[in-house]
């Protein structure tokens, strides 16, 4: 633990409190064909996010809940990313965006916008808050029944 | 120890203002930097910090005395069954048992109502019979009825709540019928910090045929608590809210239904006598204390009562009291700020929201300036989903807590506006 405290500007950055204050593709979607449902216990963040996914490439991405500044952005922010890109894709971006969080990101990951929430390095218990999104992407796209935890 | 016993006291000696206590430095944790900051506790709705006359206890023990109990015929072994039977005399006083074999150490409060649940619950309820809880019970007041309840078909009840947080009598006199066969009722909620008149209400469960549980864990820290004045059949609280270790805890049981109550483990030191054929179980507590209990920290408790008794409870109490008021006072001032749970008789719990600030977001915030509170649903999800919200932000405080506690919360609040820029929101 660092004494002179975490630097909270890193943690929230302005991308960040305008993706939470204006969250993209806040909606709910009726003709999702792939929907999974995210709970975060520890701090009753609660998501839905839904998936039309065509020939293997994700046409559509929308979520709705309530949740934290972090989960928040984090979740709209995924909309961004993901949008248009496949399927397999999708999940190696999962994977890199975790190691970012937590640990050594590959060098050659352009990570664009989603590079904001580095910051919650500095904030190992927020860690569950930033990837609560991917979680449930992951098992909207996997088809698994039971919400996604970020335990 | 210092007592400010020379502030300006009002006409009927009661003294003015809320520093009259001044005892952090009993704790040597406080004086920690956390984050470079000086550390404002305000989390002890979870747990206390210990003052060092309980560490030094424990680690005496373990320096001087430690064996195991009721087991050796060696001088040690004798010496640490004194310390542990004297431990138990401790506890009895303090919440004025009648009898010291109505105390049975527990690991917490939720073991001391899991206890209750699967040894009087499992022998005593049938299918149909009721049980009477309320909108504002902790989990660990719950989830052993639902468990209950399940193994029973017995039928699980619950008495609502006000917006304010207080509970709803008169549903409460409603719901009280012939079929209830226990009422479980949090003392302090802490989620709200609502007190309830656990009394009155035993007495209404009583005048019903019903077994009355009280949970303690808020309450045992912060105010006077006479089990023979409540009059309820079973009390529980946790060591570590009392500045104690944790592991610890105590269930009261009145005398008369312990005695009828089977074991709910068995093990050593539960019995009288074993063969392959048939035990015998040994009389209350023992019966209910099997295997090697949690010995240094029954000494650790003892010594945390012996702390408090010295520094009196009634002045804890007004102390906290007053604080609480200048506490609410402050944070309900911050514009955007709404308070969760005003009931009219309220323990040292601040529970809040602040607009356009999401709770977990605001205990981040705070703790890097220093104030460490508790964001989400305090184990009390059913009555988060009563008043609509996911959560809150819950400042809750202990003896050791002063304005200057107060102050860093409320400048911490402020910079959280800051950096949200949500200060002109509310
Ligand atoms: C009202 C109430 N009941 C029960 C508990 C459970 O206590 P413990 O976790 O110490 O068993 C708590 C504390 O978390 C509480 O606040």
């Amino acid at each position: 633990m660092n004494d002179t405290g975490p630097d909270l500007r890193e943690l929230y950055q302005e991308v960040i409190f305008d993706h939470n204050r204006q969250p993209r593709n806040y909606r709910p979607m009726p003709e999702a064909d792939h929907q999974a449902d995210g709970h975060n216990p520890l701090c009753g963040d609660q998501l839905t996010v839904f998936l039309r996914i065509e020939d293997g490439v994700v046409k559509d991405v929308s979520f709705v809940g309530h949740g934290c500044a972090i989960s928040t952005a984090s979740a709209s922010l995924m909309t961004e990313a993901i949008k248009g890109k496949p399927v397999a894709e999708v999940e190696a971006l999962f994977h890199d965006f975790h190691a970012l969080l937590t640990e050594t990101p590959p060098p050659e990951r352009d990570f664009g916008k989603l590079a904001v929430l580095a910051g919650v390095r500095e904030f190992p218990v927020r860690v569950k808050c930033a990837t609560l999104a991917w979680h449930t992407l992951h098992n909207a796209i996997v088809g698994a029944q039971d919400p996604a935890r970020t335990e | 120890m210092t007592l400010l016993t020379d502030l300006p006291v009002s006409g009927n000696g009661q003294p003015v203002g809320a520093s009259q206590l001044d005892v952090a430095a009993d704790f040597p944790i406080l004086a920690r930097p956390v984050h470079g900051r000086r550390l404002a506790y305000l989390d002890n709705g979870a747990t206390t910090q210990k003052p060092l006359a309980v560490i030094e206890a424990e680690r005496r023990f373990y320096l001087e005395s430690n064996a195991n109990i009721h087991r050796g015929v060696h001088w040690l072994s004798q010496h640490a069954t004194e310390l542990y039977d004297a431990a138990r005399a401790t506890v009895q006083r303090f919440i004025n048992a009648a009898h010291a074999d109505e105390i049975v150490f527990t690991r917490g409060t939720t073991e001391a109502i899991n206890l209750v649940a699967q040894s009087w619950g499992r022998a005593e309820l049938r299918a149909g019979d009721e049980i009477l809880i309320t909108t504002m019970e902790h989990h660990s007041n719950i989830v052993p009825w639902q468990l209950l309840c399940e193994q029973t078909g017995a039928v699980l009840k619950v008495v609502p709540v006000s917006e304010a947080g207080e509970l709803d009598l008169a549903a409460f006199d409603a719901l009280l019928n012939h079929r209830t066969q226990l009422v479980a009722i949090t003392h302090v909620s802490n989620a709200l910090g609502s007190i309830n008149p656990v009394a009155e209400l035993t007495a209404r469960a009583h005048a019903a045929g019903a077994v009355v549980l009280v949970d303690g864990a808020q309450a045992v820290a912060h105010q006077a608590v006479d089990v023979q004045a409540i009059g309820c059949d079973f009390y529980a609280f946790s060591g570590h809210k009392l500045y104690s270790p944790t592991g610890i805890g105590a269930l009261y049981g009145r005398r008369s239904i312990l005695n009828a109550m089977p074991p709910w483990q068995g093990g050593g030191d539960m019995i009288r006598t074993v063969s392959f054929e048939r035990s015998t179980y040994a009389e209350p507590p023992q019966r209910f204390e099997a295997g090697t209990p949690n010995i240094a920290g029954a000494i650790g408790l003892a010594a945390a009562i012996d702390y408090v008794r010295e520094v009196g409870i009634e002045r804890i109490a007004a102390h906290e009291h007053a604080l609480l008021e200048y506490a609410t006072a402050a944070v309900d001032a911050i514009r955007g700020v709404r308070l969760v749970g005003t009931a009219q008789h309220k323990a040292g719990i601040l529970s809040f929201l602040v607009d356009g600030i999401h709770p977990h977001d605001l205990g981040t915030i705070l703790d890097a300036e220093g104030v460490a509170i508790r964001a989400g649903h305090h184990c009390a999800m059913p009555l988060m989903t009563r008043f609509g919200i996911p959560g809150t932000a819950r400042a809750s405080l202990a003896m050791y807590n002063t304005l200057a506690d107060i102050d860093a919360l409320v400048a911490a609040i402020d910079k959280a506006q800051d950096l949200f820029g949500t200060r002109n929101h509310g």
